[in-house]
């Protein structure tokens, strides 16, 4: 039941805050205790993934495919652990930022019920529920953008509001094709039904749903125009936390359904993501080019830095997936930092408009140290962290012979620093108009707590990136060949009350075949006849 | 009349209703208006249970009831799965569909309109570039 944890606490904090609804106090210590406990129960969970393997459990105690299954496989586990870490270090930013007018309107339970919706996406092995964690994730991400109640959070929420709806609607159209077609949507039972029937027509229409709901969740080009139009408008605390999550559950509901569902070597989902990927890239980073407010820019560098990840995706082979998971892991690091060093900047100068803010180099040297750390990992300068996932990327497009894929990567990569020194030159550099004094207001200690933290871990993952990379390796494994994950299943299925049989096809040595469904949901036309099992 | 692929007449007439809440839907969203936007989404989430609906096949059987002490039902039953999805999807888009709608109200009473093309706020015409 170690699964359950990561969705609980979130969720009864949420709860908690909500008792504690006249007192921001309690709210604000129950939100940094809730991500806390998160980051233990997070730590706990890779441990003994790491340790043993994918676990799982059923909800309920109903077998497999018929109840909700919670797996976590090295994947998960690492994904719910950087969700504990950018909680924490969102809890503690938040004490100095978040506002109070924020903090009334339930900035924290929020917060918490967003980090339950997330999490209950990472470890969920079923794809109906992965939709409804979706949904939980996205509410709550709604009423974080808008607690600010100013006129620009509005304007912004009502784009994200609308365009995310949209990606559910797909997201569920999708997931009801491939229950019509498939009888099932228990992600490791899909992986054995769908085995020799990934060219149908109807499991092609389910794959398109998903990839569009997926990648428009993960700011892809062309579904991206709703991260930009809106990352820059909540409070400083909230656009970290959302940079940090909320796209990656998208890379990662797409790097899930696309091994584990789909097959991504049909030449027409893996070209859709490859050139997809390869436009989201140049996209993302031109846009960037354009802007001059300090948060837009980082906005639009997530858009360009979900390119390189869902393009380890495409290419699949394991080394791409390693660099995907790789990238996936530092970028969250890297990012959510860049969005609270922003928060910095601007407090500090006044502004974040570019324009009318200078000289902090001057003035405080150690943020513009704080600030290159991870701005040269964002770009890929050795030897930080973001040097070996753009490596990895780049050496599984060369490896595959996409030589033209790898030249885009490498200057995104180089536009990327172009994008990061006008931030330097600009910020940290030139003059502020204000002259020297406009530099230097003052800034919290707890603002530069998390700040340096992160920076720590980047630089950490940096120099000493060999285990990190082989927990990579050993991820991208499990994700390509989803036996154990599947066994997983198959085990807390037995455990749980019924004790239906769901054999993995490596481990009976029968052909792939549905567990037993007591209530013959669907005929299924076209599929193959049901094989004998032997073990029946 | 038998259809092909044991399909029934009725989820024709469902597919059509589908593609035309789905496009009629998409026509009202591109308006650029909010609150026909709102209705189109509406539309289309429509459109989403329905293809649920009509995907977990259409069936005169009987409604999925188990016997009193049976594990499974004795005859062959409808499927309630499909059903169950739907109900989830209707209760969670209800709950988004209230949510963006006083999102739109309140946005009207703030910004003064609710033309799409006269909402910058967040992005006002002369940001970025050489403002």
């Amino acid at each position: 039941m170690l699964l359950v944890w990561p969705i609980a606490l979130p969720l009864s904090t949420a709860v908690l805050c909500l008792i504690a609804w006249h007192s921001p106090r309690v709210q604000r210590a129950l939100n940094a205790a809730g991500s806390l406990g998160l980051l233990v129960a997070s730590i706990a969970i890779i441990t003994r993934v790491l340790d043993e393997g994918p676990v799982a459990a059923q909800m309920g105690s109903w077998p497999a495919p018929f109840g909700i299954t919670l797996v976590a496989d090295i994947l998960s586990a690492a994904m719910v652990l950087i969700t504990g870490i950018i909680a924490v270090a969102c809890a503690v930013y938040g004490w100095a930022e978040v506002g109070a007018g924020e903090e009334r309107n339930g900035h924290h339970a929020l917060t918490q019920a967003l980090l339950g919706g997330v999490c209950g996406a990472f470890v969920t092995g079923d794809i109906f529920n992965m939709y409804v964690w979706f949904e939980v994730l996205l509410i709550a991400s709604f009423g974080l953008m808008v607690v600010g109640g100013g006129k620009a959070q509005l304007d912004a929420a009502v784009k994200y509001v609308g365009l995310n709806l949209i990606a559910t609607l797909a997201f569920l159209t999708g997931v009801g094709l491939l229950y019509g077609a498939a009888g099932t949507l228990n992600m490791a039972d899909l992986h054995l039904t769908l085995a020799g029937r990934q060219g149908e027509t109807a499991i092609f229409s389910a794959a398109a749903m998903l990839m569009f709901a997926f990648g428009a969740k993960a700011a892809m080009f062309p579904a991206f125009f709703w991260l930009p139009a809106s990352y820059h408008t909540p409070s400083v605390t909230t656009s970290a936390l959302f940079s940090a999550l909320l796209t990656k559950v998208g890379v990662y509901a797409m790097i899930r359904a696309f091994t584990i569902v789909f097959d991504t070597s049909e030449p027409a989902i893996q070209n859709t993501l490859l050139y997809g990927s390869a436009i989201t890239m140049v996209v993302g980073v031109l846009g960037a080019a354009a802007q001059m407010h300090v948060r837009r820019i980082l906005s639009f560098h997530i858009i360009s830095q979900i390119g390189y990840m869902i393009l380890g995706l495409a290419i699949y082979t394991p080394l791409g997936l390693v660099g995907a998971i790789f990238y996936l892991f530092h970028h969250i690091i890297v990012k959510a930092n860049l969005f609270l060093i922003a928060g910095v900047i601007g407090r500090s100068t006044g502004s974040e408009e570019l324009t009318d803010i200078g000289g902090l180099w001057k003035r405080k040297p150690w943020l513009g140290v704080l600030f290159l750390i991870p701005a040269l990992s964002l770009a890929g300068v050795p030897p930080l962290s973001g040097f070996w996932a753009k490596l990895l990327i780049i050496l599984a497009a060369l490896e595959e012979e996409r030589y033209f894929i790898a030249f885009v990567a490498v200057l995104v990569g180089f536009l990327t620093l172009y994008s990061m020194s006008k931030i330097w030159m600009e910020a940290f550099w030139k003059a502020h108009p204000g002259g020297d004094d406009a530099a230097a207001r003052p800034a919290s200690y707890w603002l530069y707590l998390p700040i340096i933290t992160l920076a720590l871990m980047t630089v950490f993952i940096g120099l000493n990136a060999q285990p990190f990379v082989e927990a990579a390796f050993a991820s991208a494994e499990q994700v390509l060949q989803p036996d154990a994950y599947i066994a997983a299943v198959a085990r807390a299925s037995e455990a749980a009350e019924l004790g239906l049989t769901f054999e993995s096809p490596a481990a009976s040595g029968v052909p792939a075949e549905a567990a037993p469904t007591p209530v013959e949901p669907i005929e299924n036309p076209t599929g193959p006849p049901e094989p004998e099992d032997p073990l029946r | 009349m038998p259809l092909p692929g044991g399909t029934t007449e009725m989820e024709i007439v469902l597919a059509i209703l589908v593609g035309l809440l789905a496009a009629s839907g998409a026509y009202m969203m591109m308006a650029g208006r909010l609150i026909a936007y709102l209705f189109g989404l509406i539309m289309i989430s429509n459109a989403a249970n329905i293809a649920i609906f009509a995907a977990g096949r259409l069936t005169y059987a009987e409604p999925p009831l188990v016997p009193d002490g049976e594990y499974t039902p004795m005859t062959e039953v409808a499927n309630a799965l499909p059903q169950a999805l739907i109900l989830t999807a209707i209760v969670i888009g209800f709950g988004l569909l209230s949510f963006a709608l006083a999102l739109v109200f309140r946005t009207y009473f703030e910004l003064g309109t609710t033309r799409m093309d006269d909402m910058r706020e967040a992005e006002p015409r002369n940001m970025g570039g050489n403002s």
